[in-house]
């Protein structure tokens, strides 16, 4: 496992580690300054490249950045979440105070 | 670590000069000031003028709606002859989504005209799919500029929204981890690629809104005959309470302009252990009281929003009130939006229940929703944080650790903010400076106090310690 290659013109993510911890801001609260500041973009491969080497990356802008191989083909995970209770709470709640019981 | 930050730093102001096409140097007085108004007259763009390329963008002219249900059901916890009307400008409508297009027009329309090849902007939230929308219609080059994961690569799932709406509009999106560092990588973006600085806070980015309280004024006048007696504006940058004043001061009506944020008093904006405890990216407090007593902290050498000019009141509100007015504007009247102007909108729900029946509140925007950024999935993210969600009394939320809903829309707490706190913050940093009578001149137009309330708002200040 590992040598998971992937051709030139992938669509994938990268990531930089821009500034190390020392390298951090001085007015930054502490659990900020002992973290790494990390950077993430999304473009095509520049060349055949392995998953979690180095590689470059042409972005939308038409940018070439390097970085960590991260990601192929990224997706977007966010959603319209959980049920959340106290929702269907509040919505009760005005819909009886606005219209009484018959609602 | 791609570039040198000792260098980036050292050429700021040449970076900066170059990427948004104005001298601000031309603007500065001699000592503390500069002439805010040349500022905003510069680029010389008339009122018509904005109104005319913001309706080629399909931006502006949004409905003017009056929430009949939000008001009847004010009015049924009010005292007899009490519950103004509400109204509601529904800024979701323009291209994007939200309000930001207004900027975003006048942004995109000064790069162009400039000759630059593209944009970047630094921001989070609607104002980024605001340029990308913007940017592509007019075939110019972005890059959006995000703060968008804590240390554990979880991100904020609004923002995450966010990022997919400007891929959509074909922008290059350059996301980061927690950190005010985000400004170099910022800088370095300008300087090596020559594009336009579309910063929120240029005068672009303000005198764009001012149509939108050109709108309001119109819009009430045409129904009411009269001007609204308040209208109330999500406050975090500055940018929406100072051009919306603007527009209505524009119309020379006698509104009162009352900022509002959400509460979220104790959690720092830098911190990394703090980012995701945030159920609201914007409209807070973590930006609205640091923008308001230090404009200049943006990411231009002078700020073109400047809210302490304008604000008449300040009104804070706990997170649980705004996602139960954001359930009520969806269950009442059938309008899925926010969460940015529902802070107001819960404000103006408070507030109209003292004031007369015939008295009108308008909230000046409305964005769109959807995944990542509705309360449902705020509100889910909440909860996998840690976060308590409880019902009881509002005003114990505790930013951070739980989120109160109110049992009742007559429990909605809003708090008032005295402005002179605000002012006194603004003043401390000419604490021990001699100030010149110009000097004192810009500070009163800055704090809109005379002579009398300056100085004694700087001997409070000084008395202090």
């Amino acid at each position: 496992m590992g040598f998971m290659f992937f051709k030139k013109g992938t669509f994938v993510r990268i990531r930089q580690y821009v500034l190390m911890p020392e390298e951090r801001a001085e007015n930054i609260p502490d659990d900020t300054k002992k973290v790494p500041l990390k950077m993430w973009v999304k473009g095509r491969l520049k060349h055949d490249a392995e998953q979690f080497e180095e590689a470059d990356i042409v972005t939308a802008s038409g940018r070439t950045v390097s970085g960590t191989f991260k990601e192929v083909e990224p997706k977007y995970k966010h959603t319209f979440g959980d049920h959340v209770e106290p929702i269907l709470q509040m919505r009760e709640i005005i819909k009886k105070e606005r219209w009484g019981d018959d609602v | 670590m791609s570039y040198n930050v000792k260098d980036l730093m050292r050429r700021r102001n040449e970076i900066m000069k170059k990427s948004v096409g104005l001298d601000y140097d031309s603007f500065e007085d001699e000592g503390i000031g500069f002439d805010y108004e040349a500022m905003m007259a510069h680029s010389d763009y008339s009122l018509e003028a904005i109104e005319h390329i913001q309706s080629e963008d399909m931006v502006g002219n949004t409905p003017l709606v009056e929430l009949k249900n939000l008001t009847a059901y004010a009015r049924k916890f009010s005292a007899k002859g009490k519950g103004a009307r509400l109204f509601l400008k529904d800024e979701a409508s323009n291209l994007s989504g939200s309000f930001k297009a207004r900027r975003a027009a006048m942004s995109i329309h000064k790069a162009k005209q400039l000759g630059y090849k593209g944009v970047i902007a630094a921001t989070s939230g609607n104002y980024g799919a605001a340029i990308a929308a913007l940017a592509a219609k007019h075939g110019l080059k972005c890059i959006i500029v995000q703060e968008c994961f804590d240390s554990k690569n979880v991100a904020q799932p609004e923002i995450l929204e966010k990022a997919r709406a400007c891929e959509s509009y074909g922008a290059e999106v350059v996301q980061l981890s927690v950190g005010p560092e985000l400004f170099y990588t910022f800088l370095h973006l300008l300087d090596t690629t020559g594009y336009f600085n579309a910063s929120l806070y240029s005068p672009y980015g303000v005198m764009g809104i001012e149509t939108l309280g050109v709108e309001i004024v119109r819009g009430i006048r045409d129904v009411a005959g009269k001007d609204p007696e308040m209208v109330i504006a999500t406050h975090a940058g500055g940018g929406n309470l100072t051009g919306t004043a603007r527009g209505i001061r524009r119309m020379g009506a006698n509104t009162k302009i009352v900022g509002a944020s959400v509460n979220l008093r104790g959690l720092h904006m830098a911190s990394d252990q703090d980012f995701n405890k945030k159920s609201f990216t914007t409209g807070h407090t973590g930006f609205g009281i640091p923008f308001a007593t230090n404009p200049d902290r943006s990411d231009v050498p002078r700020s073109a929003a400047r809210p302490l000019r304008y604000m008449e009141d300040y009104y804070i509100v706990n997170q649980g009130s705004v996602f139960f007015i954001t359930e009520a504007l969806s269950t009442l009247e059938g309008m899925e939006r926010g969460p940015a102007g529902n802070t107001s909108l819960a404000v103006a729900f408070k507030l109209a229940m003292n004031m007369p029946e015939d008295a009108i509140i308008v909230v000046q925007e409305t964005e769109y929703t959807g995944a990542g950024k509705h309360h449902q999935p705020q509100l889910s993210f909440a909860q996998k944080n840690g976060i308590e969600l409880l019902f009881g009394d509002p005003s114990k939320e505790v930013p951070g650790k739980n989120i109160i809903f109110p049992s009742s829309a007559n429990k909605i707490h809003v708090e008032h903010v005295p402005l002179d706190t605000l002012r006194k913050t603004y003043l401390k940093r000419f604490k021990d400076q001699k100030l010149t009578d110009k000097d004192k001149a810009f500070l009163q137009a800055e704090l809109r106090v005379d002579a009398s309330q300056l100085d004694a708002l700087l001997s409070e200040n000084s008395e202090r310690r």
